[in-house]
């Protein structure tokens, strides 16, 4: 009845019972927390502080603060709204791919993942708000009568459309990882001694008693939200691409953008994830959990994505060559070796070499070299957009225009605020939700633990 | 009919092992027993179907939430765009919402999206009774962690049935 080919790797290491992982996975809830998680915490949030401070006075001066002039009118805020986007695709790639192809390995990582998306999805919207320059009118982009006239939203732009992909992506993956996260709650909240622990818990597990008819319509509600997250995820980064491919500006008018920006958004948040996981996985002690099969895993998926880019990249070129339009090719040439040609080079380097060292087993098992590669992955991909976004507006149709991008403090402090108020997120999130989705993971114990396989194998499996 | 507001007493099996209790489940029943509710720490394959649980339906009530979301989306960007204030924008067509439906398939699409799942969401945590704050509805704090109960009503000669099905606790309430 439990029983899986011996070919496949235990994803549970060790004797564990069903016990034992509700143990494991509420001690970091119920432990005091390490002082390692103190000290990262300080510093993120004093990055976060920082970068509150450089957005109030952004709204109190106006966007003339930040470095964009007249011919650059778009850079480190776009950039970092679309790198920010990006790294948030893996966690819905994870919870929901993953699920509809039945891969049994997302279950101990698809909770950490979808709560980077969340998090990450949450800073990047942060830009393209603070960038419309007063933000109080925000509001305008919604579909109300502008001014409360009768003026509406132009639903002919790319950039409208952003705003329903953004939202609809941030509130479904929101209301998704809640479903998820009630039965575990409510877990939680059975263990607890201290009052007012179990009183927060009870509040957030809704009351779950995990009978039979809610367990039957959890998973179906789960199995359609992933249907509904899965072409959902690919329209958001493809609607983002849209915002550039639409326009008339040589780099940008591209068919190639949409499953471009895709594949690089799956490539930089698998990165992220790795970063997050590896870090999670020794603080926490959930080796048995987080194996190095899950990160062999991952690092697989990096380097497909990373040579998807690749093409992409050298298709780009091929036809910009190709396309005879004397604009687009003076724009990729600009790229290449022009004045922003050590940004391309990064990119590339970054983005198309450093994943391919995991063709080699031993690198890719290899948890100091792979979290040395995330990080890596992770600036080639924020690069990739700067490169996208400054080099092709830098010098546009009018060379007495032409001119250069530096970014001003406040570009930089904002970047780094949102980089803070991320790790703030997430470490307030490692310390207080059960970090693995751990009802699910109970559901493969008997058939994908180590000792249970085990078991298996020495009864023989004569069912 | 004065004895109804009466509780019927219940009676409570607690198993330590989720094929124990799919095949108790099937002993209860085929003694003649009725299951009324079983509480699971995870959810238990085969169990809906061995208590004889129909199907759900909430994947039906997405689609409908979904076709819905569409139809709110078609009608928003026939009177914003075509009806009540049409302009020039871009050179796109928009003598009918036919023409410049093109420029309209990222809304459709995530509108038909945006309702389908929060609707559905709703939806499931109101027919489970799901609401912030509630109190728990599993008798037993053990069932979230790796019990597994089985409530039904009391009954002559259920205990042992109980017992040979390999419970490891009985309590009548």
């Amino acid at each position: 009845m439990h029983y899986e080919s011996p070919v496949r790797q235990p994803l549970i290491l060790g004797d564990k019972s069903y016990n034992q992982i509700t143990e494991d996975v509420v001690r970091p809830i119920e432990n005091a927390a390490p002082r390692s998680w103190w000290m990262v915490f300080s510093i993120a949030l004093v990055m976060f502080l920082w970068g509150v401070g450089c957005l109030a006075y952004t709204v109190g001066t106006g966007i003339g603060v930040w470095g964009l002039n007249k011919t650059v009118g778009w850079a480190w805020d776009i950039t970092n709204f679309v790198w920010w986007v990006g790294i948030g695709h893996a966690g819905t790639l994870i919870s929901a791919v993953l699920l509809l192809f039945r891969q049994r390995w997302r279950m101990a990582i698809n909770r950490s993942a979808e709560a980077m998306t969340i998090f990450s999805v949450i800073q990047a919207g942060l830009f393209p708000v603070f960038h419309m320059g007063r933000v109080w009118m925000a509001y305008w982009v919604l579909p109300i009568p502008n001014q409360f006239g009768s003026l509406w939203v132009n639903f002919n732009s790319p950039l409208l459309w952003d705003v329903f992909a953004i939202s609809t992506y941030l509130s479904v993956s929101v209301v998704f990882w809640y479903v998820g996260l009630i039965p575990d709650f409510a877990m939680v909240r059975d263990r607890a001694v201290n009052p007012v622990q179990k009183h927060i818990y009870k509040v957030l597990s809704f009351g779950w008693g995990g009978k039979a008819k809610a367990w039957q319509r959890f998973e179906e509600v789960s199995l359609v939200l992933a249907g509904l997250a899965t072409p959902l995820v690919l329209s958001v980064h493809t609607i983002v691409s849209m915002d550039f491919a639409t326009s008339v500006i040589p780099g940008w008018h591209t068919t190639i953008f949409p499953p471009y920006f895709v594949a690089g958004a799956i490539f930089s948040g698998f990165a992220m994830v790795q970063t997050l996981l590896l870090i999670v996985r020794k603080v926490f002690k959930m080796e048995d959990y987080i194996t190095v099969q899950h990160i062999e895993m991952m690092n697989i998926i990096i380097m497909v994505t990373g040579s998807i880019v690749g093409v992409a990249y050298i298709t780009e070129l091929f036809i910009a060559w190709y396309s005879g339009v004397e604009y687009e090719q003076y724009a990729f040439l600009n790229r290449a070796t022009g004045p922003y040609w050590w940004a391309y080079w990064s990119m590339m380097t970054c983005n198309v070499f450093s994943p391919q060292f995991m063709w080699f087993k031993k690198l890719r098992t290899n948890l100091v070299f792979t979290f040395v590669i995330s990080i890596v992955v992770n600036i080639g991909m924020w690069f990739e957009r700067f490169v996208i976004i400054v080099t092709s507006l830098h010098r546009d149709y009018l060379p007495s225009s032409w001119s250069m991008f530096s970014p001003s403090f406040v570009d930089v402090g904002i970047f780094v605020g949102t980089i803070g108020f991320f790790f703030v997120l997430f470490l307030l999130y490692a310390r207080t939700f059960p970090v693995i989705a751990q009802a699910e993971l109970k559901t493969i114990l008997k058939t994908s633990g180590e000792a249970q396989k085990k078991h298996h194998s020495d009864h023989g499996a004569h069912h | 009919m004065a004895h109804t507001t009466e509780p019927t007493p219940v009676v409570r099996a607690l198993y330590h092992d989720d094929d124990v209790l799919i095949s108790a489940v099937k002993e209860i029943r085929a003694a003649g027993y009725k299951i009324s509710e079983v509480y699971t720490p995870f959810p238990v394959h085969g169990l809906d179907k061995a208590m004889g649980l129909k199907e759900t339906r909430i994947a039906m009530a997405a689609f409908m939430y979904g076709l819905l979301g569409l139809t709110v989306a078609v009608t928003l960007t026939w009177y914003m765009m075509i009806s009540d204030w049409p302009q020039n924008i871009g050179g796109k067509p928009n003598i009918n919402w036919g023409m410049n439906m093109p420029a309209f398939v990222p809304i459709l699409f995530e509108l038909t999206v945006f309702f389908a799942a929060h609707l559905m969401v709703w939806t499931y945590l109101v027919i489970n009774g799901l609401y912030p704050g509630a109190d728990a509805q599993n008798p037993d704090p053990r069932t979230t962690d790796d019990y597994f109960m089985v409530e039904l009503p009391a009954a002559d000669g259920l205990v042992d049935v109980l017992k040979k099905s390999g419970a490891v606790e009985i309590a009548e309430a």
